[in-house]
This record gives structure tokens, sequence and C-alpha cells, in this order.
């Protein structure tokens, strides 16, 4: 189980996350929603150390991770799929799923791993000797979810998965996001698509401006009137 | 017309001294490309560039002078060492000079590596002293190999081969293994290379490792080549080495290796063909440099990528 206290974290003079408090429960898929600059992207980036927290903690399974250097955060199980994707433009398919092991050292799981993945994403596989940067933006989306799932993560985090996808990508994202989790993985979703977020979602954290506004079951959340005026561009009715 | 026969015989003999020229150049620009390698790997990874470098090549010749010279060990031996003792002290010089600063801006990683250089290259005079000091070339490398009538220096010889070894060696540590991908992947992504768990300070000694491996190389093959050592040996090979990892495309190694042979080969050619111009032999680096920049920018097997900031 992830738990994050408190937690802040600062830009400059700029107090991005003004001490929020999540919890993600193993096997759950939660979400975190927000208006651009909410600060969901450095939530995620402060829990596996990439931006610095000036206050409170990030728990995992009992285990601080605040202070710790970023590689030993992913070995410990978890995988981030940045926002932007960030997939290895110069390196081919196969070198940038490789790297997403690169805790690993099991060849043969990692080979029989890799196998799975392309199950999930076929179009990868056809592509494993292309260069990740002549990807189509989808196919780039799958690879870097393939890329942090070759880690084989007990978390794995996505920061706007479905940002800049055509519709059809977009909810083969979404089930594909459905079927990581069935199979044991906990999910930390971002999402600018809040619908569909909540959907799948167990359990859902609304941010604003650096602070936690709302928070509840993905069902309420969809349910909830200030959820459906601000998220879920609805008119008042 | 027949052709007298003195006039062939002639003829002959410039076919004889061009293969030797040939040698020659090929061995001048191996060393250059050993040099240039190091300037584009650590420039690829670290944007930075690693000013310092002929001195490491420099430290390189002294250390293994010293095997031989003052702990009378054999040459291969001291050669062995000063390699893995300068690939040391080339992850050292990162981890002091350049480590500290990857967060600042980049005119200050620049000026610190200027700053190496000055002092690495007084702490030489300091230490060795400032006199040249003779080199004793192994037997091997100092005799005359005749191969028909073309006629060199062992040493001569052994260098482009041992060279082109090393460099299909680093080949296959960059494209062939997982840590030449994760270097590959420091140099595009550094924040994307650590959320894939790779440790970048890992990566990037390895990388100065390497190219201070390849430097002390050079560098020792070198004072076999002009046996005479000085403190201030690295600093004009250094130059046009860095000068050859820009005319191949920096950052790009086979490109480092083109640029080197190019500028051997053109070195050694230009004053063989026109003795007159060999007082300018250090100005032709910096008018192919210009020549090739104004034809292709980003040099010759160099891509087009955004700068990173
Ligand atoms: N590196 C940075 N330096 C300075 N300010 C930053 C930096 N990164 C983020 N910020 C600021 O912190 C705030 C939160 O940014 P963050 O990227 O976490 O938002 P977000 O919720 O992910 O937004 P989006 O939906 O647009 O991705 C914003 O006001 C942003 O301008
Ligand atoms: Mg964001």
């Amino acid at each position: 189980m992830l738990e994050i206290n408190e937690l802040s974290v600062h830009y400059g003079g700029i107090h991005a996350l003004q001490g929020i408090t999540m919890k993600v429960e193993e096997g759950r898929i939660v979400t975190l929603i927000g208006a651009n600059g909410a600060g969901k992207s450095t939530a995620l980036r402060a829990t596996v150390g990439l931006v610095k927290a000036t206050a409170g903690t990030v728990v995992w399974n009992g285990t601080k991770l605040t202070g710790m250097p970023t590689k030993d955060i992913v070995t410990l199980g978890i995988a981030l799929v940045p926002e932007g994707r960030r997939i290895f433009a110069n390196l081919t398919v196969e070198e940038n799923l490789i790297l997403g092991a690169y805790t690993r050292t099991n060849r043969q799981e990692i080979r029989s791993d890799m196998d799975r993945v392309f199950e999930l994403f076929p179009r990868l596989k056809e592509r494993i000797r292309q260069k990740g940067g002549t990807l189509s933006g989808g196919e780039q989306q799958m690879l870097a979810v393939a890329r942090a799932l070759m880690a084989k993560p007990k978390l794995i985090m996505m920061d706007e998965p479905s940002l800049g996808l055509a519709p059809m990508i977009s909810k083969m994202i979404f089930d594909i996001i459905r079927t990581i989790n069935k199979s044991g993985t906990t999910v930390l979703l971002v999402e600018q698509n809040a619908k569909a977020a909540l959907e799948i979602a167990d359990y859902g954290y609304v941010l604003e401006t650096g602070r936690i506004a709302l928070e509840g079951p993905g069902k309420e959340l969809l349910a909830d009137d200030r959820v459906r005026k601000a998220y879920l561009g609805e008119a008042q009715g | 017309m027949q052709v007298p026969a003195f006039e062939w015989i002639k003829n002959l003999m410039t076919f004889t001294l061009f293969l030797q020229h040939i040698v020659n150049a090929l061995s001048l620009g191996s060393l250059y490309a050993l040099l240039a390698i190091g300037y584009t790997m650590v420039y690829g990874i670290l944007r930075l560039i690693n000013f310092a470098h002929g001195d490491i090549f420099m430290i390189g010749a002294y250390v293994a002078f010293y095997g031989t010279a003052l702990f009378v060990l054999p040459w291969w031996a001291s050669l062995l060492i000063s390699i893995v003792f300068t690939a040391l002290f080339g992850i050292g010089l990162e981890r002091v000079a350049y480590k500290p600063l990857r967060d600042s801006p980049r005119i200050s990683i620049m000026i610190s590596a200027i700053g190496a250089s000055f002092l690495l290259e007084n702490l030489a005079v300091l230490i060795f002293g400032g006199r040249p000091k003779g080199v004793e070339v192994p037997k091997v490398m100092g005799q005359v190999l005749n191969i028909g009538s073309v006629s060199f220096l062992g040493v001569s010889l052994f260098i482009p081969i041992i060279t082109f070894g090393l460099f299909v060696l680093l080949m296959w540590i960059v494209n062939g293994t997982k840590t030449g991908i994760a270097m590959r992947a420091v140099s595009t992504d550094i924040e994307t290379s650590r959320l894939m768990g790779i440790d970048v300070n890992r990566v990037v000694s390895f990388t100065f490792g390497l190219g201070s491996l390849l430097a002390a190389f050079g560098g020792i093959m070198w004072s076999y080549k002009y046996p005479q050592l000085n403190p201030l040996m690295g600093v004009m090979p250094g130059l046009k080495c860095f000068i050859a990892a820009v005319i191949g495309g920096i950052g790009n190694i086979g490109g480092a290796v083109l640029g080197g042979l190019l500028l051997g080969i053109i070195e050694i050619m230009i004053v063989a063909f026109f003795p007159t111009l060999s007082g300018y032999r250090d100005a032709f680096a910096f008018i192919l440099l210009i020549i090739v920049l104004l034809v292709k920018p980003t040099g010759l097997l160099g891509k087009r990528q955004a700068e990173k900031v």
C-alpha cells in the first residue's frame, strides 16, 4: 500500500503541493484528477523521487520513500509512465522494453514478460526493430505503458496516458489499464479525462491548486455535483 | 611511346613512398580517433566538452613511462597499469570537477573543465618536471618492418590494428550490451533513465572510464611513435581531436573515428606532398573544421538534435 502523508512540494517560490494526503490500497485502481497545473504530475514525480518533497512523507509497504534515489524506489516495484510518454526516441522498441526491465536480472522471465507485453500490444511486436521516435503518438503511448510493465511493478502510476490520443486508442488504453489491474497490479492513474478515469477507478481524489478538494469511491465522485460541473463538463441542472 | 626504364622505377619509388605515408597517416589518424572518441562520448552523455581530456592522454603516457623507467616493469605491464590507473583517474576527475556542477548552468561546468585542464598541466610540471623525457620504446614497437619495399616502424602498424579492435569492442559495448543501451538512454533523457532504475552516476563514471582508457592507450602509443614526453604534450592533440569529434558529428562514436582518421590522413598527406606547408600542419585541422561546418553544420555523421539546456 502506498501512503502519501501531508506531502508538500515547492518549485522555488511556487507551493505546488500544499500537504496532500492519499492512500492507494493494494489491488485497486485509484485516480487523481484535477485541472491543469493542479499538481497531479508533481504528486507522482515526488513519489518516485524525481522532485524533492519539502515536507511530508511517502511510505510504500512500510518503507519510507521520501529522500530515496529514484533508482531505488523503482527497484522496490513502483513504475511511472511519465507525462508526455518520454520514450527513448533513438532506441528501438525492443531496447526501450529492455530498459524497462533494467533492474531485473532473470533473462528468461524478462523474455516471457516481453512476449506477454506483445500479446497486450501486438502493434509493438510488428515494430520491434523500429526506433521509438518513428512510432505514432498512440504507439508511443503503448510503448510507454509496455516499458513500465517490463519492470514487473507492483504499483504502476500513469500520468495522463490518454492525452492526445484518438478516442479509439484512448479506449484501448483504458481497457489495458483494467487488464493490468486484473492481473494484480495496483494502479494510480492521473487523468484529464475524468469521466473515463472515474468509471474504472475504485477510488478517486480531486486535486485543486495543490490541495485535495474531494475524495471518494469512483462512482460517488462521478455522481457528485461539483465534480460533474467542474470536471465532466456538464451544465448545471 | 615507351616509358624509359628509369622513369618507371621512379614511379615505383613514389608509390612505395605513398604506401609508407598511408601507413603513417593511418596510425596518426587512429591515435586521433582514440582521443576523439572520449570527447564525443562525454559530450553525448553530459553535453560537456571535457577540456581536460588531452591531459588525461598525457597522464596515461607518463604513468606508462614511470612504470618502465622507475619500476622497471615490462612495457606491456606498465601499459596495462597505466590504462587502468588513467581510467580510474578519469572517473575521479568527473566525480571531483564535474559531478557537483551537473545541475548548474552549462557554463559553470565548462569553466570547471578548463580549470581542471590547467590544474593537471601545472601539476604535471610540478610532479613530472617540465623538462621533456625520452621514452624507451619497446623493441616490438621500435623495430623497422619491411613489407615488400615498404618499411615502417612496428608501432605504426600496431596502432591501426589495435585501434580497430578497440573500436569493434566499443561498438559492441554501446550497441550490444545492457550497459550500452543505458548509456544511450542517459544521453537522450537523464530523468527518464532514472525512472528505468538506471544508476545515472554509474553510467557517467563508466563513460569517463572508457574514454580515459582509450585516451591512455592513445597517449602511450603516441609516446612510442614520438618518444618524448612533456607536460603539455596533450594540449595540441587534445584540441585537434576535439575538432575531429566535431567534424565527425559530436556525440557520434563512428563520427569521431572518421574525423580522427580524416584529420590524420590529411595532415600526413599535406606534409608529404607539400613540404613547404608543413609549418602549418596544426592549422589544417581548423581549416577542415571550417569547411565541414560550412557544408554540414552537424558534422559528417551528426544528426540534428534539439539542444538540451
Ligand atoms: N519544474 C518546475 N518548475 C517550476 N514550476 C513548476 C515545475 N513543474 C511544475 N511547476 C508548477 O507546479 C504546478 C503544478 O504542476 P504540475 O505539472 O504538477 O500540474 P499538473 O496537475 O500535472 O498539470 P497538467 O494537467 O497540465 O499536467 C504548476 O503551477 C506548474 O507551473
Ligand atoms: Mg501533469
